[in-house]
């Protein structure tokens, strides 16, 4: 394996029956680099995602995430990397802190490491006097935060989110963007899915899938000079029109 | 690991708005009410009687008849054809009709004949009923006898003398006490973990969890536990409602009804995981799992003895962890019955617990 590089795919693949949701991507992202992950609905963005997690068994190719491979030591992988999915997960029964507790634990922390980390993490988000509440209760905006927070709360190696801002308001992507660079800062790789072309500018590198296959990758300057466009939204528009897939 | 998952799992489950009240209720009303329904004493048979006869003995034993507690006379008809109408009607259940020489002949002859009739549609009921009947009219004819017949004069007559061991009076509710019991655990500790991984699928917490090293071990077990703790509450609050309502306490060591009782719930709740990981909706997980606790259920021999029935069924209560359960239930409760007499039972019962608790663990995916 290449060293400095956080994922590698080679030529990765997913069919479901006859319908080809991932085609042969290949790729890699450098470490404590922040990696947009670009696609329109349906694009194959969350499969992609997926099985670079361990969560969904690749039908051909290759991936290695955090020097180990998908294939064969998905459990190694997932002791390496933490993922905030599309939809909510956290458990809306527990309170703040049980929910950091329990996958902090789960991780293998220790009960003093949790306690002291919990009130850390809690206090930098601003978000202490909310320890004790149900999550249901709280606002999307801070689930989403509480939900990024408890990903990289046991400091993977490489965080993966799938489209972190959907739905929330511009102020609150705005800080969530914040605590990304945070973690990269951190040294965490980041990669990240969105539909936001403001929030493509924010990434390192960005690659973009049509009907399953990477079409373009690169740093948003040098896409926008490729594509002769001033905005990330023009290179996308330009490359979404030659999909054939609709949703 | 597991600390901290099981901490989830007491919390999830106290914070239920439902569950610690189901866990309370259920057995309360289940020990409450069943034993008076599930009931199969037959009493209360309702009486036609023809008496074509109107004499002196004729009269005694329809006395005789009504004053038992199994019968009570609704009808008096003049003729046969008028008591079928009253059974066609459901006014009664059973006619007694006296032939018109009764009397005469039971004196003269040493004989008399009487006719029973019953409706069995319901078999068990008219079945019963006929004997009872036929008992009492048994009962009156050695009463006759010893009257026309000097005590001096000896007959050969055996005294049958029957003991009815470990329930003395008979009681239908004390030979079902104990098997409500199990099947209020096998529907707690079933139904709750069929529901428990199914519905973390459809609120997508599980992908949360999937995407942790967790092991398959780990996180099965803590699933588990928390059933087996509610198994055992329930089953302790069943005891004290039994004492208390019925007084009815076990024979045999307690010891062994816990032990037994939680390699059930073991299985049971194994049983529900294997459904609910291989179910996608929580409907789906329900409606598989009412499929089969009410085979096993009604092939557990609470209601109906596995002896009566076909060969086949017979082979196939075989794998009916609940019928052990039973049998132990009603071994150790009624009749105190030691570990070493229920070998058979532990083996079968340890068997499945392991059996379920291992293909829970093999069928739980992490990966699609």
């Amino acid at each position: 394996m290449e060293v400095g590089k956080a994922i590698i795919t080679d030529r990765l693949t997913k069919t479901f029956g006859g319908f080809t949701a991932v085609d042969s991507i290949s790729f890699s992202v450098d470490k404590g680099e922040i990696f947009g992950f670009l696609g329109a609905n349906g694009a194959g963005k969350t499969t992609a995602m997926r099985m670079l997690c361990g969560l969904s068994k690749p039908t051909s190719g290759k991936g290695v995430v955090a020097g180990f491979d998908i294939s064969r030591q998905s459990e190694k992988v997932k002791r390496n990397i933490g993922y905030m999915s599309q939809k909510f997960s956290l458990y809306e029964d527990l309170e703040v802190w049980e929910n950091m507790r329990l996958f902090a634990g789960i991780y293998g922390m220790g009960d003093k490491e949790i306690i002291e980390k919990t009130d850390e993490v809690l206090n930098r988000l601003g978000f202490y006097e909310e320890k004790n509440t149900l999550v249901k209760d709280l606002p999307l905006g801070w689930k989403q935060k509480l939900a990024f927070s408890t990903a990289i709360f046991h400091e993977p190696k490489i965080v993966f989110l799938d489209e972190p801002t959907g739905g929330v308001d511009p102020v609150t992507r705005r800080q969530f963007w914040e605590l990304i660079y945070q973690a990269a800062d951190g040294g965490i790789t980041v990669f990240v899915t969105t539909h936001y072309m403001d929030e493509a500018e924010y990434c390192n590198k960005v690659s973009i899938m049509v009907d399953g296959r990477i079409e373009a990758l690169d740093t948003p300057l040098r896409l926008k000079q490729q594509f002769n466009t001033s905005t990330m939204n023009g290179v996308f528009q330009q490359l979404a029109q030659t999909a054939s897939r609709n949703e | 690991m597991l600390k901290y998952l099981l901490e989830k799992e007491f919390k999830q489950i106290r914070r239920n708005s439902f569950l610690p009240r189901l866990i309370i209720v259920f057995p309360i009303v289940i020990m409450m009410v069943f034993p008076w329904v599930a009931n199969l004493d037959v009493k209360d048979i309702k009486l036609s009687i023809v008496d074509n006869d109107h004499s002196t003995y004729s009269e005694r034993l329809v006395n005789k008849i009504a004053s038992s507690e199994y019968f009570y006379l609704t009808n008096a008809s003049n003729t046969y054809s008028e008591a079928i109408e009253s059974i066609e009607l459901s006014e009664s259940d059973i006619i007694l009709e006296i032939a018109h020489s009764f009397e005469n002949s039971l004196i003269k002859e040493g004989y008399a004949r009487v006719m029973i009739s019953a409706n069995s549609v319901n078999g068990t009921k008219g079945g019963l009923g006929s004997s009872y009947l036929a008992r009492i009219v048994n009962d009156f004819a050695d009463e006759i006898r010893s009257e026309l017949i000097p005590p001096n004069n000896t007959f050969p007559v055996i005294d049958i003398n029957s003991q009815y061991r470990y329930n003395a009076y008979l009681d239908y509710k004390t030979f079902m006490i104990p098997a409500l019991m199990t099947v209020l655990l096998a529907i707690i500790s079933g139904f709750l973990p069929a529901l428990n991984i199914v519905g973390e699928k459809e609120k997508g917490t599980i992908e949360q969890i999937n995407v942790t090293p967790i092991s398959k071990f780990t996180f099965i077990l803590a699933k588990l536990i928390p059933y087996w703790t509610i198994g055992f509450v329930v089953l302790t609050i069943c005891f004290g409602l039994a004492t208390l309502i019925y007084g009815l306490s076990p024979v045999g060591n307690l010891g062994i009804i816990y032990l037994f009782a939680m390699l059930f719930v073991l299985t049971f709740s194994g049983f529900g995981l294997v459904i609910s990981n291989h179910s996608s909706t929580m409907r789906q997980a329900m409606f598989v799992m009412f499929f089969f606790t009410i085979i096993i259920i009604l092939m557990s021999g609470i209601f109906t003895p596995v002896n009566s029935m076909p060969q086949w069924a017979q082979a196939i209560t075989i794998f009916n962890p609940l019928k052990y359960f039973i049998q132990v239930m009603r071994a150790v409760y009624l009749k105190g019955s030691n570990i070493w007499a229920l070998s058979t039972q532990l083996m079968a019962l340890l068997s499945f617990a392991v059996f379920f608790i291992l293909w829970a663990m093999l069928s739980y995916r992490k990966k699609a």
